[in-house]
């Protein structure tokens, strides 16, 4: 392996574990704050999933860093700045049908994303693909039959799906842009072009949005940079949160 | 005169046989055991909250999937006892509304806040460790879906008990802040740990009848005192300062001797006085009024697909 293709693999992995913690903490915010316990439970499934997926990404990458670093040092020890997930996954959770619209653009994203990192040349990359797959199907069904629930429920589920998606398409374009690092990889065959998926996550997002009598935004705008570590504002805070006890006893073990 | 059916009940009692949902039973036995199911489906419920509180601060990501699913299977404990309760013939929205009014009580011990991240070890070591002293008594309940319920319940709660003690463990053997982190959770959990067996039986208004009724099978005191002992030792092993200066072995009696507890304390709190009742039940309330609007939204799409069907269907 090239000491380019090395570095970029690092990159990569790392992003991989930074939008899945990420994404698991806001999920995590949920718990003992959801609509009915039935519900707690489901969101804390959920969250564990992501979790367990940033853990899996973090050893690999700590691996390959080789440089005394643990998965914890890549949650807990980067700033903000340094964190490169995905804009869309560090929005704070807002209401429940919020939260609903932000889970059905992840996960119909994952659900395109893993089975082409399943046949990534790096077996790393494709073992932990192949675990999250089975998931993330599930995942899917769960946030199809909530679309569905809150769009054609009452008018007020309604209005707020809607509002939902209108506030959140803006950070979907992100999710299939490709820079110099993930180039690299998908011409060798170890990371997943996501530029070509974009017209197959549209579709499923269309189906599942119409079917819930709810409209598809336009594609009128467009907020990027969490892949450089141009953040919102919110992602500071959710670390400054996150990191508080692990970095208030530096070098402990837990 | 006992009539044949109260008879049949209480030889049943005798027998150790259990009572089910459809068996006649007494009013007052319905009633009592209405009261302790759904008290201890609550206190799965409300004891989210402290632990929850430690959710997105939690130090590792191994700790915090931990926590995580530690949080879950207690949601998934109330969901069990409110079913379990349900076969006695009250909702679920029946008893979450007494629990929101304050008619019904749940566990003490969640209206103590958690303060540091130690104080989740605390409370899986010593809280769960009180829980299962008494939950373990009550897999011979004499109502048969409250002991099935228990006996799928204590698994977890021993799984989390051995979790929060290790937890514990690796504070107490690491760096001087960290172990003092842990002498201040254990300082301040213990004490409500041990209230959490309730008043002593002499001040118990429920425990006579739940005795003959064997709903309880053992005393407040008794039970408690087991706990007292079984601390003693994980204290020392994890090198901690026992925090009741006065725990000393009485040979004659095979028992620790211990010091009184802060009852005036305990009755302030369970009366709703403590430092976290009223923050407890704002936040339920509040996350249930906030989810309101999702209820309806599943109420209307199920009444919407059902009338689609008969419309159907015709
Ligand atoms: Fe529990
Ligand atoms: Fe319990
Ligand atoms: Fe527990």
């Amino acid at each position: 392996m090239s000491d380019q293709i090395k570095k970029a693999l690092l990159e990569y992995t790392t992003r991989l574990g930074d939008d899945a913690v990420v994404l698991g903490h806001r999920i995590s915010e949920w718990v003992s704050y959801g609509p009915f316990l039935e519900e707690d439970i489901a969101y804390g499934n959920v969250a564990l999933d992501y979790i367990g997926r940033a853990r899996m990404f973090y050893t690999y990458a700590a691996e390959l860093a080789n440089d005394g670093r643990d998965e914890d040092d890549f949650a807990y020890m980067r700033n903000d700045r340094e964190y490169h997930n995905l804009l869309l996954l560090e929005l704070p959770k807002g209401d429940f049908a919020y939260s609903q619209i932000r889970q059905l653009f992840a996960d119909a994203y994952y659900t395109l994303v893993l089975p082409q990192l399943l046949h990534s040349k790096d077996e790393r990359l494709a073992a932990i693909a192949a675990k999250g797959i089975k998931e993330t199907k599930y995942h899917l069904r769960r946030s199809r039959d909530w679309v569905l629930r809150l769009g054609g429920g009452t008018d007020e589920s309604h209005q707020r799906a809607q509002k939902a998606l209108d506030q959140l398409w803006g950070y979907t374009h992100e999710m299939f842009d490709m820079d110099e690092t993930e180039q690299l990889l998908a011409d060798a065959g170890i990371g997943v072009d996501v530029s070509t998926l974009r017209d197959e996550w549209l579709a499923i997002v269309t189906e599942i949005v119409t079917n819930a009598t709810l409209s598809v935004p336009e594609d009128s705008w467009a907020v990027r940079g969490g892949r450089i570590g141009y953040h919102t504002e919110n992602l500071g805070h959710m670390l400054t949160e996150m990191q508080i006890v692990h970095r208030s006893h530096p070098g402990c073990k837990w | 005169m006992t009539l044949p059916q109260e008879e049949n009940f209480m030889r049943k009692i005798s027998a150790e046989e259990k009572i089910e949902p459809k068996d006649w039973m007494p009013d007052a036995y319905r009633k009592n055991l209405i009261r302790q199911i759904s008290q201890h489906a609550h206190s799965e419920i409300i004891g989210m909250q402290p632990e929850g509180n430690w959710i997105t601060r939690a130090p590792s990501l191994r700790r915090k999937a931990v926590l995580l699913s530690k949080v879950q299977d207690e949601a998934g404990h109330g969901l069990y006892l409110y079913s379990a309760c349900e076969t006695l013939g009250i909702s679920r929205a029946e008893m979450i509304e007494q629990l929101q009014t304050g008619a019904a009580k749940y566990s003490s011990i969640f209206n103590y806040p958690t303060l540091t991240w130690a104080d989740v070890g605390a409370i899986g070591w010593l809280v769960d460790g009180a829980a299962i002293v008494n939950q373990v008594s009550l897999q011979r309940t004499s109502y048969g879906p409250y002991s099935r319920g228990m006996i799928r319940i204590c698994k977890e709660e021993s799984f989390h008990q051995r979790q929060g003690y290790e937890a514990i463990l690796a504070l107490a053997k690491g760096s001087e802040g960290q172990k003092a982190m842990a002498q201040d959770a254990l300082d301040r959990f213990y004490w409500p740990a041990l209230m959490m067996f309730g008043p002593h039986d002499s001040d118990s208004a429920h425990s006579q009848k739940s005795m003959e009724w064997k709903i309880k099978r053992e005393t407040n005191d008794d039970l408690r005192q087991k706990f007292i002992d079984q601390t003693v030792q994980q204290i020392e092993v994890l090198g901690l300062e026992h925090p009741d200066k006065a725990i000393k072995w009485n040979e004659e009696r095979g028992h620790y001797d211990s010091s009184d507890l802060n009852w005036d304390e305990f009755w302030s709190v369970i009366n709703g006085n403590g430092h976290c009742n009223r923050q407890r039940i704002e936040h339920h309330v509040a996350a249930h009024e906030e989810g309101e609007w999702v209820r309806d939204a599943i109420t209307a799409y199920n009444e919407k697909k059902r009338a689609k069907q008969t419309q159907d269907a015709a």
